[in-house]
């Protein structure tokens, strides 16, 4: 039975970490790859039991009951469509990490910080996804959280990192507290936590409304949504690469996992309002995201504020789909739970896929500030390549994989004139616009980051004297850039083998995809729409090769070097080339009135004065400003008013108990 | 051919709101002055097409006004007027063209959501024409808000009147004489103010209305 | 009409739009000489200009790299892809439904993203500029040309531009949110092509460069397959425009040779009418300085948005 051996993996994994504290203290040298080889051999059984669960049918799925946790409830696992396809997800993630790190982690100064933790967060992240009751879920969501706290303060000597670990805390406590309401709420007075209980009871409408609330806050802050993602660009920049690949690409999509459980599977029926909140919420987040990540220096923040945009997607797909779902279209909301579901996949493999080659160029290079690299795709040419590779999907730019599932979110929009209220039907086409707009910016921002640490010049020693990584961490990307390539190629594949999962949540299917012609996939019917991914690579390859054939073979192919035209300015140094900033300027300049309050002052000498023309630029983050700070004030402040509590008399806490404890027996009269 | 009317009715209908558009685009003052004559011109041939398909003549001589005096009469009149004043100067906008248009496509969809479902019993012509309408209203609203210049501030508010006259032939029946003391009481109002700038203008050297906000008593 | 039939018409089609790209090119710039009242070269001199270049040998910089040798190449392929799966001459070809409106604006992406790519691969600071703004437009025109996208599909029922092309010929009647959308597919291509208002084609000056900065480096057959391209991408966007707003003469599906032979000529015709209106209004207007171009453009996108909106708000619009 599949879901045993997943239960077993999980248990190994364990295992491993508690083994590793043992060997790392003894210094042995074969700890890192044995360590890393071990979780892999864990994730792959782990990735075939989700690939068994989700393609076998209801053959392979199950669940099951031990007697651990707590003694009225035991811990219920069970493995169905949703958690497959999640599985699947997470440990493929896993595997290419793992393998990844076997190369990665020889160069990890302080292994005994990070290769504990490491299994132990694979185990947190899978448990999550099996869990089948609120404990279990809880515990394991506060388990992958600590672990990777943890990771997260590996290199704790960098005040930047203390910092990131804090806030990290703080947003998890806060999020975990809010799911903790939510299932308090689901399970109500009886205590019934099993999720087959929840599922079967009938809820109030205001009830299902909170909870909504409720899991957006827990699950959308560990995902990233707006305006709780403000962890997210300082706390996986800071741990080791591959940490942060799995805690962007992974943890992420455990995040939307927990809040696809509870709003389409557990609560039953949504209102239609809650369509309204879900796109709003995750519109926001893709033009923030991208609005943020255009402007960053360090490459690892810049993919961290990336995937705040790419989670933004994924909830606009799910707003799309409660939107339909609540008004009964079931053909359509099949469509926008298919996309979503695959945008997560696809972009935790383009994501993975980037951050491991920025973990290349930290390696190799040195540097994460890419206003101090350049010219390393003839230092580094297959991280290059690689990394163009990710650009290019994340850009949702054909034949690859991005494009897909941004397609057929925006053939999940074209659906929703038929929809009754007017609140969508304003808030759809709207976030259809933002949606471009964040396509369009994602662009922008990967034209940036590859052609500034990629392309172009050295602008320091440490780009000029980079060298290529090792042959794990090339290959891990390897493998994840074909799987991009394949899934954009043929995705019909991928889009069957999600229809069990959108069958049990939204209780329809996309139609099943054709074999012919020329493998192209279809969102509703034939007559609408249709895109084939095989034809649109195949008309490029042979167009390309046509092309170089011709022009060959009947013109020149004769090739000359010689110094840069550059208008004809001989010798320009390197700071005379573009730097990140200043390709970032122009849409900063267009945008950040907007979004971020951009001011932009200038101070020019008259002539003949030595003093420096001085230009500023001020750019306020919004969100901390109009929500962490007066938060913080708050706290504080209460905090300051409460202090008082600290020297009352003896006679005063007396009080206070038994005020407390007389509160108490009104509310048991009252509501008992 | 019935369809026909009503594509034309509704896409003369909204030419006016893309011209109200263009007139929210424009930073320059004589390139406002041509757009806002273009706006009467959409205005006239809306309103003749209105007279054609509901066989009410009198809307015809409206249509002729429209052209005549609005689109004619008036932005020669105010050519002259902007180049007498010297103002030949960027208009300054508060708050940027694009949080402008942004604001007039919310607009643009406050007036479809108050409109569409009051008027579900209306004929379906003037339904969505009365929302087109509205929306032009609004733009012209929106364009005396968010500019500074006082000659902006007449054009926005002569392109409201345009979108009331739209809303008036769109219901089906408008008397000639409402047309014309409309028409009078505008060129009226026109020439006052007309007056009132040039006193302004040479009392003050500036016909900035937010300069002249600072020279009122209670302020330092 | 027989499978082997259908593939030789898709092939003619492809080729045909390579053919006559330089030709457009080569007819636009006659058109604005004579306007100037100069006698301008003629209208084949864009294919000598090709052939000439196509056999020089290329000087490439000293730090250019792989990326750099073959972007001319890719930008060509999903280019001529694009342009060869708009419908021209006749609706319903045999690849007619690969022809997805998005997927067409997703190549022209992509074409866009190497491009800025190779601006930027030798590290001077004029590829830097053409690359910035460059993409500094293309985050506003691509925006603009998927709500156009979704207007026209919203009004025919399907992003197949086949599908597009056969109902417009069908049900030819006026509306408000297709005047709308055609203001904006103009704009965008008037911004995606690099005319003035947005960019001036003939130029060479810094100040006013953004296609021809990005590709200042390049020479020989590179330079010649990149203009290659760029006549492609006029030659797509006028036939977009002529294809879903004038479709009239265009063959439908599983109609004769004598019907596409006459959506041939009609093309050409459609082709020449849109290129001369194009260079009239380039002559009638002077270049907008860079930062009022993403207002231009932005324009564009709240077109779109608004003709999408009417749409979502009634049927009837």
């Amino acid at each position: 039975m599949p879901i045993v051996a997943a239960l077993l993996s999980v248990a190994g994994l364990a295992g491993v970490a508690v083994v590793a504290p043992i060997l790392t203290a003894r210094r042995i040298g074969w700890a890192t790859p044995a360590i890393y080889g071990a979780s892999l051999v864990f994730a792959a059984v782990l990735l075939v039991s989700g690939l068994f669960g989700l393609l076998g049918g209801s053959a392979f799925q199950g669940t099951v009951h031990l007697p651990v946790g707590l003694p009225w409830i035991g811990a219920h696992f069970a493995l169905d469509p949703l958690s497959a396809a999640f599985l699947v997800i997470v440990d493929f993630g896993a595997v290419v990490a793992s393998f990844y790190a076997i190369g990665y982690g020889a160069h990890e100064e302080e292994p005994g910080r990070v290769l504990p933790f490491y299994p132990a967060f694979l185990a947190g992240m899978n448990l999550v996804v099996l869990s089948a009751d609120a404990f279990s879920f809880l515990v394991a969501w506060e388990f992958m959280s600590l672990s990777s706290w943890a990771l997260v303060m590996a290199h704790h000597h960098d005040t930047e990192n203390r910092r990131a670990g804090y806030v990290y805390l703080l947003m998890a406590s806060f999020g975990t507290l809010m799911l903790l309401l939510a299932f308090g709420l689901l399970a109500g007075p009886d205590g019934g936590y099993a999720f087959a209980t929840i599922r079967a009871a009938e809820q109030a409408p205001w009830l299902t409304g909170l909870v909504l609330v409720l899991m957006l806050l827990g699950a959308g802050s560990k995902a990233g949504l707006v305006p709780l993602h403000v962890w997210l660009p300082l706390a996986h920049p800071a741990a080791p690469s591959h940490v942060s690949a799995l805690m962007s690409g992974v943890m992420t999509k455990v995040a939307v996992y927990g809040f696809i459980r509870v709003v389409f599977d557990l609560v039953g029926e949504p209102a239609w309002w809650w369509a309204v909140v879900v796109l709003s919420l995750g519109a926001g987040s893709a033009v923030l995201g991208v609005l943020h990540a255009v402007l960053q220096r360090d490459l690892k923040r810049l993919l961290a504020y990336s995937t705040v945009e790419n989670v933004g997607i994924v909830f606009i797909g799910l707003g799309l789909g409660l939107a339909f779902k609540s008004n009964h279209m079931a053909g359509a909301a099949a469509l926008a739970v298919t996309a979503s579901i695959f945008h997560a996949f696809n972009h935790s493999l383009f994501k993975s896929l980037l951050f491991f080659g920025a973990g290349n160029v930290l390696v190799g290079a040195g540097e994460r500030d890419i206003e101090k690299l350049g010219g390393l795709i003839h230092r580094m040419p297959e991280t290059a390549y690689l990394f163009l590779g990710g650009c290019l999907a994340i850009s949702a730019l054909p034949p690859l994989n991005g494009f897909v599932s941004e397609w057929l979110i925006l053939q999940a929009i074209l659906l929703s004139p038929d929809l009754p209220q007017w609140a969508l039907r304003f808030l759809v086409p709207a976030s259809g616009a933002m949606l471009a707009l964040a396509a369009a910016l994602a662009a922008a921002c990967f034209v940036r980051a590859f052609g500034i640490t990629f392309l172009s010049r050295p602008r320091s020693p440490a780009a000029e004297t980079a060298r290529e990584v090792g042959r794990w961490q090339i290959r891990a990307m390897y493998v994840l850039f074909f799987v991009c390539l394949i899934a954009g190629v043929f995705p019909g594949p991928f889009l069957d083998a999600l229809s069990p999962v959108s069958q049990m949540l939204v209780a329809s299917a996309m139609p099943k995809q054709p074999i012919v012609p020329h493998l192209s996939i279809i969102p509703i019917s034939e007559s609408r729409s249709s895109y084939s991914g095989f034809l649109v690579f195949f008309f490029i390859l042979m167009a390309s090769w046509a092309a170089i054939r011709v022009i060959h073979n009947f013109a020149s192919r004769a090739v000359r070097r010689a110094p840069p035209w550059d208008c004809g300015f001989p010798d320009a140094s390197p700071a005379t080339q573009y730097t990140a900033d200043s390709f970032a300027q122009p849409i900063r300049r267009v945008f950040g009135p907007i979004a971020f309050r951009a001011k932009i002052s200038q101070t020019m000498p008259p002539p003949g004065d030595m003093a420096p023309a001085r230009l500023t630029v001020s750019l306020r983050d919004l969100v901390w400003e109009f929500l962490y700070e007066p938060l913080e004030g708050a706290v504080l402040y209460a905090a300051e008013r409460f202090n008082v509590l600290q020297f009352l008399t003896i006679r005063s806490y007396l009080s206070l108990v038994f005020a407390a404890l007389v509160l108490l027996l009104v509310l048991v009269a009252t509501w008992a | 051919m019935e369809r026909f009317s009503l594509d034309a009715a509704h896409l003369l209908a909204g030419g006016m709101v893309l011209v109200s558009f263009m007139m929210l685009y424009q930073n320059r003052i004589l390139g406002l002055l041509n757009v806002f004559a273009a706006h009467a011109v959409v205005l006239s041939l809306s309103v003749a097409w209105q007279a054609y398909i509901q066989s009410a003549p009198h809307l015809f001589v409206t249509a002729a006004i429209a052209l005549v005096l609005k689109a004619i009469i008036i932005p020669v009149a105010l050519h002259h007027m902007v180049v007498r004043l010297g103002v030949h100067r960027d208009i300054e906008t508060v708050g940027g063209i694009g949080p402008t248009m942004l604001m007039g496509i919310g607009l643009v969809a406050l007036s479809m959501v108050v409109m569409l479902p009051a008027a579900a019993e209306a004929d379906p012509i003037a339904r969505e024409d009365l929302a087109l309408a509205l929306s032009v209203i609004l733009l012209g609203l929106l364009m005396m808000v968010t500019r500074q210049n006082a000659i902006s501030q007449i054009v926005g508010f002569m392109s409201l009147e345009n979108g009331l006259v739209l809303a008036a032939t769109g219901a089906r029946g408008m008397p000639l004489v409402v047309e014309i003391s409309v028409a009078f009481s505008v060129l009226v109002a026109f020439i006052v103010i007309g007056v009132f700038l040039f006193r302004i203008r040479e009392r003050f050297d500036t016909i900035d209305t937010q300069a002249l906000d600072d020279f009122r008593e209670d302020r330092e | 009409m027989g499978l082997i039939l259908a593939i030789l018409v898709q092939g003619i089609q492809m080729v045909l739009v390579l053919a006559l790209a330089p030709g457009l090119v080569g007819f636009t710039r006659k058109v604005k000489a004579r306007l100037l009242r100069r006698q301008g070269p003629s209208i084949l001199q864009p294919y000598r200009d090709l052939l000439r270049l196509v056999r020089k040998e290329a000087v490439l910089a000293d730090n250019a790299s792989w990326l750099f040798r073959n972007a001319p190449y890719l930008i060509f392929a999903t280019t001529w892809v694009a342009a060869a799966l708009v419908p021209t001459f006749a609706a319903g070809l045999h690849f007619s439904w690969a022809a997805d409106f998005i997927a067409i604006t997703a190549l022209l992406g992509s074409a866009r993203f190497f491009l800025a790519l190779a601006g930027m691969d030798i590290g001077t600071s004029f590829g830097g500029i053409g690359s910035s703004r460059e993409m500094l437009f293309a985050t506003l025109a691509e925006p603009a040309m998927i709500m156009i996208v979704f207007t026209v599909a919203l009004v025919a029922g399907s992003t197949q531009l086949s599908t597009i092309a056969a109902f417009m010929v069908n049900h030819s009647t006026l509306r408000v949110s297709l005047g709308l959308a055609l203001i904006g597919l103009i704009i965008v291509a008037l911004t995606e092509n690099a005319r003035v208002p947005v960019d001036n084609p003939a130029t060479h000056l810094e100040l006013t460069m953004v296609h021809e900065a990005m590709v200042l480096e390049y020479s020989g057959r590179h330079l010649a397959v990149i203009e290659l391209a760029a006549a492609l991408k006029l030659l797509l966007y006028i036939s977009l425009i002529a294809c879903i707003f004038t479709p009239w003469g265009m063959a439908r599906q599983d109609e004769g040779l004598v019907d596409m032979a006459l959506g041939v000529v009609t093309w050409i015709g459609k082709l020449a009418v849109g290129g001369f209106l194009m260079v009239v209004f380039e002559t009638a207007i002077a270049k907008m300085r860079v930062f009022r171009v993403p207002e231009f453009v932005g324009g564009a996108l709240m077109l779109g948005f608004l003709g999408t909106l009417l749409l979502f708000v009634s049927r009837s619009f």
